[in-house]
């Protein structure tokens, strides 16, 4: 049977990926948390339907 | 003589509004300068720039991955000084990861590929994007917390709908706080660890009622956020049903507390259902509803402060505050809230209504009018909500969105009482009492009467009993729970008769 991963996600260590904010980042950090920040900057040239496009063909 | 607007565009540049916006104030303090901020180049941003009177032709062609510098000032010299300020603040290394010039991901594919032991994705781009990036962490596998607003309730049911059949949470969008395994994520407390779980619709009711829960002794197993929009018809409670059966199945979660603004009849009685089918007790606290026909195992509670005390076994908290003994009469008619926690600001609107008064708000519970000049209605406003907040950070992260409206509020005799919080912990500003004391111009007035209250632990970046300290020596008063704060100047006004 898969294992539920939500309970998971309750019971293991978090890995966090920040996308965003990079104060959050450095507060997980702080704490100890296992957190990969990303340089993140609006995709498809700043235009959010082309973002989500994108992101529906998995690129 | 007229002012001097200068633009400046750059290409393909990216600042997060935090960042941001601490550069944007440092340029406004500078001699000369009327206003002046720095802003992704978004429509709502460019909209928001113009009407402050910041944008000229420069920045015409600017699109929305890219970043506009716009500066209103007395002379073209101090626009220029201003100009070159701003160019250095850009090319000053950002990062304050610990990071160094360490290779960073720029892509959340590039991010699981470096960290594949991942298990959540943390987004808080501007809401345009947020729905993208969601959707390529639960593609990797990831959950998700979404912190960014202004996400279509079309995006989210799709988003939701997709981690259910994957078994992932979304939390989100606009989910302000969560505590997964101990860990605070975005806007939340350093409270005692203990067996009672919180599913929360609502950021800033989680934030109180953790620690209040904390304050009486208890401790948090889990606190998950659904997001503000989970319990509506739309979404059918996607987040708020997984995470019930998550905190179920989990055996160091005893008493499972939920709370929302009041739901949808149809997705009610989907969560009762499945209250009514665990073998935990419950609290359901629906904020702004007066009662809620609950099964055996549920109690309803009518305030964050009722639902902490519920969850605690029935212990009355701050049995020794008396409201009555601190109160001091109120000298103008009404009471103005201003607050940066919405459920904070729903929570008082209900307790006020319970009190028989007449309120009015920009973010109206039931019974309660929506904002008007009506100078008879007590005001209770939300500094959260989107006509505060668009283009620049919620006023948790940046306080200053509440000076202008405070000190409106001071100047008007017919208001006898201020209501605020003071939201404190990981993701707020770093001294909000030092900031709202500091906006005060050091004392309170003499004349109205500031009630605040502390949200936050001792245990918090901020620490709690710092924040109270310095408001009480700035003649604020101070309460110990938000609720109590609204106690508190309903005692005055009865005083002032």
């Amino acid at each position: 049977m898969e294992k539920n991963k939500v309970s998971d996600l309750l019971t293991q260590p978090l890995q966090v990926i920040n996308v965003g904010l990079e104060s959050f980042a450095v507060e997980l950090k702080q704490q100890n948390v296992a957190v990969t920040h990303v340089d993140w900057s609006p995709p498809a040239g700043g235009d959010p339907k082309i973002a989500d496009l994108l992101s529906k063909l998995g690129t | 003589m007229s002012a001097t607007i200068i633009n400046d565009v750059r290409r393909g540049f990216y600042l997060d509004s935090v960042a941001l916006m601490r550069f944007s104030r440092v340029l406004a303090t500078m001699d000369g300068i009327e206003e002046a901020a720095m802003m992704m180049a978004s429509p709502s941003n460019r909209q928001i720039m113009a009407d402050a009177g910041l944008l000229d032709q420069t920045s015409a062609g600017a699109e929305g991955g890219d970043l506009i510098i716009g500066i209103r000032a007395t002379t073209p010299e101090a626009a220029e000084a201003a100009r070159v300020q701003a160019e250095q603040l850009l090319d000053q290394p950002t990062s304050s990861t610990g990071d160094g010039a360490r290779w960073r991901p720029k892509t959340m594919r590039a991010a699981v590929k470096a960290h594949p032991e991942a298990n959540l994705a943390l987004i808080s781009v501007a809401g345009d994007f947020a729905a993208a990036e969601a959707r390529k962490a639960l593609r990797k596998g990831l959950h998700v917390m979404m912190f960014s607003d202004n996400v279509s309730i079309a995006d989210e049911l799709s988003l939701k709908r997709e981690a259910r059949d994957l078994g992932l949470l979304v939390m989100g969008p606009d989910c302000g706080t969560a505590i997964l395994n101990g860990t605070p994520l975005a806007f939340a407390n350093r409270v005692s660890a203990g067996d009672i779980g919180i599913i929360g619709a609502s950021g800033t009711g989680t934030q109180e009622i953790s620690c209040l829960i904390s304050e009486g002794g208890g401790g948090i197993s889990q606190a998950i956020g659904v997001g503000g929009r989970d319990l509506h018809e739309e979404i059918g409670a996607i987040t708020t049903l997984m995470a019930l059966d998550a905190l179920d199945r989990d055996p160091a979660t005893r008493h499972i507390v939920v709370i929302s603004k009041p739901p949808a009849a149809a997705v009610a009685a989907q969560v009762v259902a499945r209250i009514a089918a665990s073998s935990k007790t419950f609290t359901v606290c629906f904020i702004g509803a007066s009662g809620w026909q609950l099964p055996a195992n549920a109690t309803f509670a009518a305030s964050l402060k009722g639902a902490a005390e519920h969850a605690l076994g029935g212990n009355k908290l701050f049995a020794e505050f008396n409201a009555d003994a601190l109160a001091k009469p109120a000298k103008g008619r009404t009471v103005t809230g201003l607050f940066c926690g919405g459920t904070l600001c729903a929570e008082v609107q209900s307790l006020f209504l319970g009190a028989g008064e007449a309120v009015m708000s920009n973010a109206a519970i039931s019974g309660v009018e929506n904002l008007s000049t009506d100078p008879r209605r007590h005001k209770i406003i939300d500094l959260g909500s989107d006509e505060y907040t668009q283009g620049r950070p919620h006023p948790m992260i940046d306080p200053g969105v509440r000076d202008k409206a405070l000190n409106g509020e001071l100047d008007d005799a017919d208001v006898g009482i201020v209501l605020l919080d003071v939201v404190i912990g990981f993701g707020a500003h770093e001294d909000p009492a030092g900031h709202l004391v500091d906006s005060l111009g050091g004392q309170t007035n003499g004349q109205t009467i500031l009630i605040a209250s502390v949200t936050g632990t001792d245990a918090d970046p901020q620490n709690r009993k710092g924040q109270i300290a310095k408001l009480q020596a700035a003649g604020v008063l101070v309460a110990p729970s938000n609720a109590d704060a609204a106690e508190l100047a309903l005692a005055c006004l009865r005083l002032g008769g």
